[in-house]
C-alpha cells in the first residue's frame, strides 16, 4: 500500500495535479488577501459617499448581510465550503448566482478565445512559415516589422480605433447593440464577435508568428533535415512532414499559454466591445466590490489555465510521441 | 527558391486570405444598425448599470434615470426642478405649515393595473422613514411627525416643525410610491411603479427593458419601449450613438462629446448643479487657522481651474448653486486671484514662509479631478504653499472622505434643487457629514435652522445668502465652478427637454421620427 502512495506521488500526473491544486489555492489565497487589502468594500461601492447618511445600526446590518462582520479566516473558510458545496457566492447587483453569472459569461469567453486563436494561428503560422522561408530577405524584414508593430500596438488602441473607424465610416457597430448568445442569434452574434476576436488574434498571432520562424529556422539546420533532403524528399513534403511537425512543440507551447491568456486577458476587448465575458464580470466585480464574485470568478479563470496547460502537455505528446517516454 | 517551396507559400497566403475574407463578409452580411419603428425602442446608453432596482436606496445616478421612468412620486419636480403636482396635486399647508393635505388624482394605477391608492402612499412614506429600510431619503423626511390616510384619496403629513424642503423631498425618486401588497424582496427584482414605462427585463451589466405603461396618469408616453443599454466605455459610446445603435447618451467630458457630434448626431449642452471645490477640513490641525484658509482662497484664479480642467466649459459659482438660491460667486474675501493678499493671510497666519499640506484627488469618479489638482497645486506655489497629491482610486477616495481623514479634497459634490438637502448634513453640527466638511457654527446652525422652516421663498433667499457669505468668508471651503453636461442625441429623436440634475423627467414624452 505504501509503495502504491510512494509510486502514485511521485507519478508525473499525479505530481501535475497536485501541483495544480496547490496553484489553485495559493491563487485563491492572494485574490482574498488582495481584495481585503484594498481600500472601500461593497457598502460604499454601493452607497457611494451616501453611506455616510447610513446609522452605526443599518451600517452593522449591512456589514453582516455582506458577511464582512466575520474574522479574514473564517470569511475565507466560508467562501471555500461553498466553493467545495458548489455554492459559488451570489453576486447583489447581478441579482444572480455568481455560478448562474458564469455559466452565462464562460461560453462567451470560449468563444472569443476560440475564434481569436483560430485567427492567431491561420495568420502566424503561415506567416512565420513565410518569414523563415528566406531569412533576412525582403519577406522576413516585413513579416518582422508588421509583428513588431502589432505587439507595439495594445488591445485598447486598435480595438477603440477599428470600432470608431467602422461605426464612423460605414455606420457599422454591432458591439453597439445588445449582446446576442451564438444559440439565440448566430447571424448577429458572429458580428459582435468578429472585431474582438480579430483585435486579440492579431495581437497574438505576433508572438506565434515569432515562434514560428525561430523554430523553423532551428529545425531547417538539422541533420535529419538535410539527409531527407539529399534523399530526395520533395520539398513541399520534406517542411510540412518533417519541419512543421517537429517545428510545433514550441508552437503549441506558444499557443497554449496565448489561449491561458485569452481566458482571463480578454477583458480589455470584451470591455471596449461590450461582450459580457469572464473578464468583464471580474473587473465589474472588482469595481463593485462583490469579494465572492471576484474571487470565485478568478478561480474559475485559474482551474481553466491549469487546464489548458494540461491539454498542452497531452496535444505535446501527440505531436512528439518522444515526450511520453521523458 | 525552389518552385514547390514558392507554390506552398502562394497556397499559404490564399488560404489565409479566403479564410479571413470568409469571416469578415459572413461577419457583415448583416444588419448592424438598429431595425427601429418610430414608436421606438429608444435606446439611451448608460455607463454603469442601473443594479439598484428598490428607488429607496437607489444612489446611482443611473438606478434613479431607469427607476424614474417606472415610479412615480407624490409630487413630480419640473423641468426647472421646482416641485409641482404629481400622483397629487399641491397640498394644502395649514397655517402653522405643521400639516399637509395631500389629495390623490382619481383611477390611478400601478402599471399592472392594480389600484394606488392613500394606503400606498402612507406605506411608501413610512417605509421611507424606518431606518430598517436603509432609505437615502430618511434624513430629508426627519421633520416628519406622522403620516395617515383618513380616505382612499387623502394623505395627511404632520410635521415636527414646519420644513420648507419637505415638498422637494416628495418629489424624488427616492420618495417613489410603491404598492403597499407586494414584497419588497420581489420588488428588487422585478420592479411595480406607476410611471411612464413598466419594467419588462433585466440583463445583468448588459440592459434593461421597459415597456410602455398605457395606464400613466399623465397622458400615453411617446414610446412603445424604452432599452437603457450598458455601454461602460466611453469610446464605444460615441461609436454606438454615430451607428445609431444608441439614440440618447448623457456624457460629463467635453472631449469625448466633441467626438460624438455628426450629421446625425446632435448635443445640447447643460449646466449643472454640481459643484467643484477644493475642501479644506478647517478642524484639523493645518487648517484650524481661517487666514492660512483665506490665502488659499485669495491664490487660487478659478477661471483659470474652469479653462484648464474644464476646458472652459463651467461657471465659477459659490456655495451655493440651487435654481433661485444662488450665491453670487463674487462675494467672497478674494472675488479674484490676489497673491498679495494671499501673502498677508498667511503672514498674519505666522506662515510668511508658506506651509505645505496634502490633498487627496480622485481617480475614476470624474474626468477633471486630476486637472484641477494640477493647476491648483502650480496656482498655490506660487503663493509659497506647496500641495501634495494623494490620488486615490475611487473606493479609497470615498473610504477617507467619508472617515474624514484627510487634510484636504479635490471633490465634486452633489447638488440639489433645494439648498436645505445640499448642505445641512454638511455645515449644521449634526450634521451626517460634518465630519467631512470640519466646520460648523452657532450662527450656521440657526440659519440653517431658519432656512428650513422660512417658507417665504424671498425670505429663504435671504437666510441662504448669510450662509453663503459665513461660509465664504471663513473660507470653510475653496469653492470652484459648476461644469456641464452633454446630452447627445440621434436626430431622430425628439420632445427631450434635459435637467440639470441629470434626471430624465421628460424622456416620457420623447418620440422617435
Amino acid at each position: 500500500m505504501k509503495s502504491t502512495l510512494i509510486h502514485l506521488g511521485g507519478h508525473p500526473v499525479t505530481r501535475r495535479l497536485g501541483e495544480a491544486l496547490l496553484t489553485l489555492l495559493g491563487v485563491s489565497v492572494l485574490t482574498f488577501t488582495l481584495l481585503r487589502v484594498l481600500p472601500g468594500d461593497q457598502i460604499t461601492s454601493s452607497y457611494g459617499i451616501d453611506a455616510g447618511d447610513l446609522t452605526k445600526s443599518q451600517l452593522a446590518q449591512l456589514h453582516a448581510y455582506y458577511g464582512l462582520d466575520k474574522p479574514l479566516p473564517e470569511q475565507f473558510l466560508s467562501w471555500l465550503h461553498g466553493v467545495f458545496t458548489g455554492n459559488l457566492g451570489y453576486s447583489s447587483n447581478a441579482g444572480q448566482s455568481v455560478a448562474d453569472m458564469t455559466a452565462d459569461a464562460l461560453p462567451v469567453t470560449l468563444e472569443l478565445a476560440v475564434l481569436a486563436i483560430v485567427l492567431a494561428l491561420v495568420i502566424g503560422i503561415p506567416g512565420g512559415m513565410i518569414a523563415a522561408s528566406r531569412p533576412g530577405a525582403l519577406r522576413d524584414g516585413v513579416a518582422q516589422t508588421a509583428s513588431l508593430l502589432v505587439l507595439s500596438a495594445p488591445v485598447f488602441l486598435t480595438g477603440t480605433v477599428l470600432a470608431s473607424i467602422l461605426a464612423n465610416s460605414f455606420g457599422w457597430n454591432p458591439n453597439g447593440q445588445t449582446f446576442a448568445p451564438l444559440t439565440e442569434d448566430p447571424l448577429m452574434n458572429i458580428q459582435q464577435m468578429v472585431l474582438p476576436a480579430l483585435v486579440l488574434g492579431v495581437s497574438i498571432a505576433s508572438p506565434i508568428m515569432q515562434t514560428t520562424r525561430t523554430a523553423i529556422l532551428d529545425i531547417r539546420g538539422e541533420d535529419f533535415i538535410r539527409t531527407a533532403r539529399a534523399k530526395g524528399v520533395p520539398e513541399h513534403a520534406l517542411h510540412v512532414r518533417h519541419v512543421l511537425r517537429n517545428a510545433l512543440i514550441p508552437i503549441v507551447t506558444m499557443s497554449g499559454l496565448q489561449f491561458g491568456f485569452l481566458l482571463g486577458g480578454a477583458v480589455v476587448a470584451e470591455q471596449i466591445f461590450s461582450l459580457p465575458g469572464i473578464g468583464r464580470q471580474v473587473l465589474l466585480g472588482m469595481g463593485q466590490k462583490e469579494y465572492s464574485v471576484v474571487q470565485s470568478t478568478v478561480l474559475v479563470i485559474a482551474v481553466l489555465f491549469v487546464l489548458v496547460n494540461l491539454v498542452t502537455d497531452l496535444v505535446y505528446r501527440m505531436v512528439d510521441p518522444r515526450v511520453w517516454s521523458r | 527558391m525552389p518552385t514547390r517551396h514558392r507554390r506552398t507559400t502562394r497556397h499559404l497566403i490564399a488560404a489565409g486570405t479566403v479564410v479571413t475574407t470568409v469571416v469578415t463578409a459572413t461577419a457583415c452580411s448583416g444588419t448592424s444598425g438598429s431595425s427601429k419603428g418610430a414608436d421606438g425602442p429608444l435606446v439611451f446608453g448608460i455607463s454603469a448599470d442601473a443594479s439598484q432596482l428598490l428607488p429607496w436606496t437607489a444612489t446611482a445616478i443611473q438606478s434613479q434615470q431607469v427607476l424614474g421612468q417606472v415610479y412615480s412620486s407624490l409630487l413630480e419636480q419640473d423641468n426647472h426642478l421646482l416641485p409641482g403636482a404629481g400622483l397629487a396635486d399641491m397640498p394644502d399647508v395649514s397655517k402653522d405649515g405643521k400639516t399637509y393635505t395631500f389629495t390623490l388624482r382619481s383611477g390611478l394605477t400601478f402599471t399592472d393595473g392594480s389600484t394606488l391608492d392613500s394606503s400606498d402612499v402612507k406605506y411608501s412614506i413610512d417605509k421611507v422613514l424606518d431606518p430598517a429600510t436603509k432609505a437615502v431619503a430618511r434624513t430629508s423626511l426627519s421633520a416628519v411627525k406622522s403620516v395617515s390616510a383618513p380616505d382612499a384619496h387623502r394623505i395627511v403629513i404632520k410635521l415636527k416643525k414646519p420644513d420648507a424642503s419637505l415638498l422637494a423631498a416628495l418629489s424624488s425618486v427616492n420618495t417613489a410610491i410603491l404598492p403597499s401588497n407586494k414584497p419588497l424582496a420581489s420588488l428588487k427584482k422585478k420592479p411595480l411603479g406607476s410611471g411612464p414605462y413598466a419594467y419588462k427585463s433585466r440583463k445583468p451589466n448588459q440592459s434593461i427593458s421597459l415597456v410602455r405603461n398605457p395606464h400613466f396618469y399623465r397622458s400615453r408616453p411617446g414610446l412603445s419601449a424604452l432599452e437603457f443599454r450598458v455601454i461602460e466605455d466611453q469610446n464605444s459610446m460615441v461609436s454606438a450613438l454615430r451607428s445609431g445603435a444608441v439614440d440618447m447618451a448623457i456624457f460629463d467630458d467635453y472631449v469625448t462629446t466633441k467626438t460624438a457630434k455628426s450629421d446625425n448626431v446632435t448635443i445640447q449642452t447643460v449646466d449643472q448643479l454640481n459643484y467643484h471645490a477644493l475642501q479644506m477640513r478647517p478642524d484639523s490641525s493645518t487648517f484650524q487657522n481661517t487666514d492660512v484658509r483665506l490665502a488659499i482662497q485669495c491664490a487660487i484664479d478659478r477661471k483659470q481651474v474652469v479653462k484648464t480642467a474644464a476646458l472652459g466649459q463651467g461657471d465659477v459659482v459659490g456655495p451655493i448653486t440651487s435654481p433661485g438660491y444662488a450665491s453670487d460667486p463674487d462675494a467672497r474675501p478674494c472675488p479674484s486671484r490676489d497673491l498679495k493678499a494671499a501673502k498677508k493671510h498667511l503672514a498674519a497666519a505666522g506662515k510668511s514662509d508658506g506651509f505645505t499640506f496634502t490633498a487627496i484627488v480622485p481617480q475614476g469618479l470624474y474626468s477633471s479631478a486630476s486637472d484641477e489638482a494640477q493647476n491648483i497645486q502650480s496656482q498655490l506655489a506660487s503663493a509659497g504653499i506647496t500641495m501634495k497629491i494623494e490620488t486615490l482610486d475611487s473606493s479609497a477616495y470615498v473610504d477617507r472622505w467619508l472617515a474624514g481623514k484627510f487634510d484636504a479634497a479635490i471633490a465634486l459634490n452633489g447638488a440639489g434643487a433645494d439648498p436645505a438637502t445640499t448642505y445641512t448634513r454638511y455645515f449644521t453640527s449634526s450634521g451626517n457629514f460634518n465630519k467631512v466638511a470640519g466646520y460648523h457654527s452657532e450662527n450656521l446652525d440657526k440659519l440653517f435652522a431658519d432656512g428650513i422652516a422660512t417658507t417665504d421663498i424671498s425670505e429663504r433667499r435671504e437666510v441662504y445668502q448669510k450662509i453663503s457669505r459665513e461660509l465664504e468668508d471663513k473660507a470653510a471651503w475653496v469653492w470652484l465652478y459648476s461644469g456641464r453636461q452633454y446630452i447627445a442625441t440621434n436626430t431622430r429623436v425628439h420632445g427631450f427637454q434635459p435637467v440639470t440634475d441629470g434626471s430624465l423627467q421628460s424622456l416620457w414624452e420623447t418620440t422617435l421620427a
